[in-house]
């Protein structure tokens, strides 16, 4: 997520001062994306020169609230982007890739290790949610479940290409003999 | 978690076939499963994971080494002996029930009970309490097949359970459940390790599943190849 939208999206609640601002974005994003306030205030002069928002004077500091623009750029960010048909060059996939370059051995070696890695963090994750699990937040849980089934989404990949190199190497043996 | 050993495999081959028919499932693995503690195993299809558990309930024996239950050498028992001691100390839940259709799901938490002699009244009691730890309290004297897939295998878990087996082992025990039931029933063979002490050996697939296992054991080819244990504290 840009925290630009991000912002957009905390505005979307009314007007708000800079500082609230900030500890709203937080608190929706489950206390997994903290931000300096003047990372936050760089933005929102971007929004403001772009049209997005404005803002006005208030006793102490300024009010920030969304334009006609910035409403319609938030609704825009809502909708799905199925426009883009370029699979995401993930860094697990460029590993594996480049261990495939050096033999069926060393991609197993790099998957199995990988997996373990994997498998460790889901439990782990596991653990903690299980320990925490009345305290915590809607916004949390959403958030830890997201890590968990991305973990596990590279885990079901990882598998798979378990799978393809064992057919592989079966296969080399094969011919070889 | 005691460290005490429930299950061990030492250097344990298992073979199909002779000559040139000869398959090796197993080409020694070595295993310790402490009491209480849950494992996961996890491997493609054919890596050998169903066959540790086999062995491990003395369904099968090993071509060469040795397998302990509770420290007993299964090779040493008679037929009856591991008989025996599968019925006190090893349960099962596999991905088809086996459930007997013509007892009430009562009835057939109550059998494994009543092999070994407890009275029926005896029997019934412990049941209902076995069926009720695993959330079923209500038409227990109906059949199975008048139960959903989910609170079928939970009848088969309450079984499992009855005569407090110190190890359970669990083959694909989610595999002809949807999503939401298949969540419930690892969640429910989690808890088994603190309340009741029994180790759980668990066969899967699904990362998910195993996410809950102390210890997730990595088979390939008949090997084990790798293991990730996770910290006490499960902190991060």
């Amino acid at each position: 997520m840009a925290v630009r939208q991000g912002l957009l999206a905390v505005l979307s609640d009314g007007p708000q001062h800079g500082y609230r601002i900030k500890t709203r974005f937080e608190s929706i994003t489950g206390g997994v994306w903290k931000l300096n306030i003047g990372q936050v205030y760089t933005t929102l002069d971007r929004l403001e020169r772009d049209g997005m928002v404005k803002t006005k004077e208030a006793s102490d500091s300024k009010l920030y609230s969304l334009t006609p623009a910035g409403k319609s750029e938030l609704a825009k960010w809502w909708e799905p982007d199925a426009t883009s048909e370029t699979p995401p060059r993930d860094e697990l996939v460029l590993k594996i890739l480049s261990a495939l370059s050096l033999g069926t051995d060393q991609a197993l070696k790099v998957v199995a290790a990988h997996r373990t890695a994997l498998t460790l963090l889901l439990q782990q994750r596991r653990a903690q949610m299980n320990a925490s699990d009345k305290d915590m937040s809607l916004a949390t849980r959403v958030v830890n479940d997201s890590l968990l089934m991305r973990a596990e989404s590279d885990l079901r990949w990882l598998d798979t290409c378990e799978s393809r190199l064992l057919a592989e190497r079966a296969e080399q043996k094969e011919s070889a003999r | 978690m005691s460290r005490i050993p429930i299950l061990e495999f030492m250097d344990v081959v298992k073979t199909y076939g002779t000559g040139s028919a000869e398959t090796k499932a197993l080409g020694g693995i070595n295993l310790t499963v402490a009491k209480g503690e849950f494992v996961a195993m996890m491997g493609p299809s054919g890596c050998g994971k169903s066959t540790v558990l086999h062995l491990a309930g003395g369904l099968e024996h090993p071509s060469s080494g040795r397998v302990l239950v509770n420290g007993l050498d299964l090779a040493d028992m008679s037929a009856p002996q591991r008989a025996a001691l599968r019925r006190s100390e090893v349960g099962y839940i596999f991905q088809r029930l086996n459930l007997i259709p013509s007892l009430t799901s009562r009835e057939n938490v109550m059998l494994p009970l009543e092999l070994d002699g407890v009275g029926r009244r005896e029997a019934a009691h412990r049941a209902t309490e076995a069926l009720n730890t695993v959330g079923l309290f209500h038409n227990l004297d109906r059949y199975p097949n008048e139960f959903s897939g989910g609170q079928q295998q939970r009848i088969a878990i309450a079984r499992s359970l009855v005569a407090e087996r110190s190890l359970l082992l669990a083959d694909e025990p989610t595999g002809s459940l949807d999503t939401v039931n298949s969540d419930e029933i690892i969640e429910l063979l989690a808890t088994l390790p603190a309340r009741f002490g029994t180790a759980v050996v668990l066969v899967t697939h699904e990362p998910r599943f195993a996410s809950w296992a102390d210890r997730v054991v990595f088979m390939r080819d008949g090997s084990i190849v790798d293991e990730s244990t996770r910290s006490s504290t499960g902190v991060m």
